[in-house]
C-alpha cells in the first residue's frame, strides 16, 4: 500500500470501555485508515462479575437473585431460563397462574429492553425526543415491574416451583392501562423515525450482516431475524407455555441496522398482543407448586418499606406450628435438592438465545450453571458489520447488536 | 422437546445416544469430535448448523476430569442436541471446532479462561474475560471462591466458601 502513497499507515483508536455510545463498558479497538474501519476488536470482561462461580456455592433458590443480576436490562428472562432448567432436573412443572405471569412479564419486559434499545440507540443517532420519550413508556414497565416485586429491577420474582408472591391487587390494570396507552407510542415513534431522512441515512445499508454469517457467528434475536432467517426460541423451540399464545415472528432480508429497528419495533407491537392474550386466560389459583419440600416457604408481601414476610405467616411459624418452623428453616438455610442430570434451557431474551446450562450432582448447591447470553455471541459478528464503513456508523452498529455488557461478561 | 425422529437418526451414527428430560446427548472421543460434528452438521435429517453454547465442567478426581459440552441447534428441524467430550486431567486440550463454528471462537476462549482448557489450531487463544495476566483457573473446583469473613453484631461470620450451607 506504501508504494501508492495513498495509505501510509493506519490508526489505531480505543473506543471505550468508559464512552457514552458503547452500552457499558463495552472497548472497541479499531484500526482507522482515515475514515474507513480497517479492522475492529472488540474487548470484554470489564464488568465480569464471577456469577456462574458463585451460583456454585449458593442454594438452588438464591441462584435467581444471581442471574436475574446478569443481563441487567432483562431480568425475567434470566429469572425465567434459570427456574425452567431448575424445574426440568426436579420435573416439575408450575401452576398455570404463575405460567401465564410469567409470560406476561417477559413480554413486558422485552417491551422495556426495547425501549431502553431504542432510547439510546436514537440518543447516539441525534433524535433526542426519542430518547426521551423512550425512557418515559419504560417507567410506565417499571412501574408495573415495582408493584409486582416490589424493585425496579433484580426483580428475584420468579422462583423455583413458581413465583415469590401473587400479583397485588390493582397489578393487573395498571397493565390494561399501559395497553391502551403503549400501541399508540409506538405508532409515534415509527412516525418520528421510520421516514426521517437522518434515521434513514445513519441506518440503512449500514452494518450488513449477511444469513449465512449471522448463523455462522452464532448471532441471534433481532440480528438473525434482521438478516432474514427466521429464529426466535419461542416458536423454534417453545417453553413455558409459548406454544399455546398467537404471535408473529417479524423477519426482515436486509440485515442492516434498519432492518433490526424494524424488527424490534414490530417486536414490541407482538409483545403488547401477547400480555393482551395474557390478561384474557390469567386464571385463578396458587402460584407456587404444591410440594412443601420445593416451593419456597412464606406468605411474602410488598410493604411500603419493602419486602417481607406477612404478619400472619410470622405468627404462624414463630407461635402455632414447630413443624412449619422447622420446614421455612431448613428451606431456607438448607435449600432443595436436585436430582443429579444436567439440562440446557434456552429462551428468547430480548437480545437472542439465552441458555442456560446447569448440571447438577444431587446436592444442595448447583454443580455447574452456565449462561449462554445472546450478547456474548452477538458481539462476535460486529466486526463484520463495521469492518470496511466509516467509523461514525460504528456507533450505528454497535447500537443495533444492543449488547449488555452485564450479560456479556457475567 | 426434540422429536422423536431425532433419536432415530442419531443412533444410526452414534448407537448410545442417550435420552434423557428431552434432550439429547451424544459422548465422544476427543479424536472423533471433528468428525461428529461435521456428520451432524451434514446429514440432511440432522442439519445441526448453529452452535449455540460451548462449554465446561469440572470433576475432580475422577476421570475423565473436564466434560466439554457442545450444544447444537438446527433451524432447518428445530432440535437440539448436545455433545460431550471428556477431557483427562494432564492432557486438557481439544481441537478446535472454529472450522465449522465460527462463533466457537469466543466461547473457547471462555473455557480457556476459565478452565485452562487449551483448544489446538485456534486462532487467538487467549483469555477473554479475565485480565490477560490472570494466574489461574477460576472456574475449576479447586479455585477457591475467595472473600472476606465479616463482624455483624459481634458475631463473625465466615466467607461463604467456608460456611456449610
Amino acid at each position: 500500500m506504501a508504494a501508492t502513497g495513498v495509505r501510509e499507515e493506519t490508526m489505531i483508536i480505543n473506543m471505550g470501555p468508559q464512552h457514552p455510545s458503547t452500552h457499558g463498558v463495552l472497548r472497541l479497538v479499531l484500526e482507522l485508515d482515515g475514515e474507513t474501519v480497517v479492522s475492529a476488536r472488540p474487548v470484554v470482561g470489564y464488568l465480569h462479575t464471577g456469577i456462574e462461580k458463585n451460583c456454585e456455592w449458593r442454594s438452588w433458590q438464591q441462584g435467581v437473585a444471581f442471574v436475574t443480576r446478569m443481563d441487567y436490562l432483562s431480568p425475567f428472562h434470566n429469572e425465567m431460563a434459570y427456574c425452567l432448567a431448575v424445574e426440568r432436573l426436579l420435573g416439575i412443572e408450575v401452576p398455570e397462574r404463575a405460567r401465564v405471569i410469567r409470560v406476561m412479564l417477559c413480554e413486558l419486559n422485552r417491551v422495556a429492553s426495547h425501549l431502553v434499545w431504542l432510547a439510546t440507540t436514537a440518543l447516539e443517532l441525534g433524535a433526542i425526543s426519542v430518547m426521551l420519550y423512550g425512557f418515559r413508556e419504560r417507567e410506565l414497565i417499571l412501574d408495573i415491574f415495582e408493584m409486582a416485586s416490589g424493585l425496579r429491577m433484580n426483580h428475584a420474582y420468579m422462583r423455583v416451583g413458581g413465583l415469590a408472591m401473587d400479583l397485588p391487587d390493582g397489578a393487573t390494570d395498571l397493565v390494561r392501562d399501559f395497553l391502551g396507552q403503549m400501541p399508540g407510542r409506538i405508532h409515534e415513534y415509527e412516525d418520528l423515525l421510520s421516514a426521517n431522512p437522518i434515521w434513514l441515512e445513519r441506518t440503512r445499508g449500514v452494518g450488513y450482516l449477511s444469513p449465512r454469517d449471522a448463523v455462522a457467528l452464532g448471532a441471534t434475536g433481532p440480528i438473525i431475524r434482521g438478516s432474514g432467517i427466521d429464529y426466535d426460541v419461542r416458536r423454534t423451540t417453545p417453553y413455558g407455555g409459548y406454544e399455546d399464545y398467537e404471535f408473529d415472528v417479524p423477519v426482515l432480508p436486509d440485515g442492516d441496522c434498519y432492518a433490526r429497528y424494524v424488527v424490534r419495533m414490530e417486536e414490541m407491537k407482538q409483545s403488547l398482543w401477547i400480555v393482551e392474550q395474557c390478561l384474557e386466560r390469567l386464571p385463578d389459583g396458587p402460584v407456587k407448586v404444591d410440594d412443601p419440600k420445593i416451593r419456597f416457604p412464606g406468605d411474602l408481601r410488598v410493604g411500603p418499606d419493602g419486602i417481607g414476610n406477612s404478619e400472619q405467616y410470622v405468627r404462624h411459624i414463630m407461635e402455632e406450628s414447630m413443624e412449619a418452623l422447622i420446614n421455612h428453616f431448613k428451606l431456607v438455610t438448607q435449600g432443595i435438592r436436585v436430582p443429579p442430570g444436567e439440562v440446557y434451557q434456552a429462551v428468547e431474551s430480548p437480545r437472542g438465545e439465552l441458555g442456560y446450562y446447569v448440571v447438577s450432582d444431587g446436592t444442595p448447591r448447583p454443580y455447574r450453571v452456565h449462561v449462554r447470553d445472546p450478547s456474548f455471541a452477538n458481539l462476535q459478528s460486529l466486526p463484520l458489520m463495521v469492518e470496511g464503513g466509516l467509523v461514525a456508523d460504528v456507533v450505528a452498529c454497535t447500537a443495533s447488536v444492543d449488547p449488555v455488557m452485564g450479560g456479556v461478561d457475567r | 422437546m426434540n422429536p422423536p425422529e431425532l433419536l432415530e437418526g442419531l443412533r444410526r451414527r452414534f448407537p448410545d445416544v442417550q435420552a434423557a428430560r428431552g434432550e439429547a446427548t451424544v459422548v465422544v472421543e476427543r479424536s472423533g469430535l471433528l468428525e461428529a460434528l461435521a456428520y451432524l452438521k451434514d446429514e440432511r435429517d440432522l442439519s445441526f448448523d448453529l452452535l449455540s453454547d460451548l462449554t465446561a465442567s469440572d470433576w475432580p478426581g475422577r476421570f475423565p476430569r473436564y466434560w466439554l459440552a457442545y450444544h447444537l441447534l438446527s433451524l432447518e428441524h428445530r432440535h437440539r442436541v448436545r455433545v460431550k467430550v471428556g477431557l483427562a486431567e494432564d492432557d486438557a486440550t481439544a481441537p478446535t471446532v472454529t472450522g465449522a463454528y465460527p462463533t466457537a471462537n469466543w466461547f473457547e476462549r471462555e473455557v480457556y479462561d476459565f478452565y485452562g482448557v487449551t483448544f489446538q489450531g485456534h486462532p487467538d487463544l487467549r483469555r477473554i474475560i479475565m485480565p490477560d495476566d490472570w494466574e489461574g483457573y477460576p472456574l475449576r473446583k479447586d479455585y477457591a471462591l475467595g472473600g472476606v469473613g465479616t463482624q455483624y453484631k459481634g458475631a463473625f461470620i465466615p466467607p461463604v466458601d467456608e460456611r456449610n450451607a
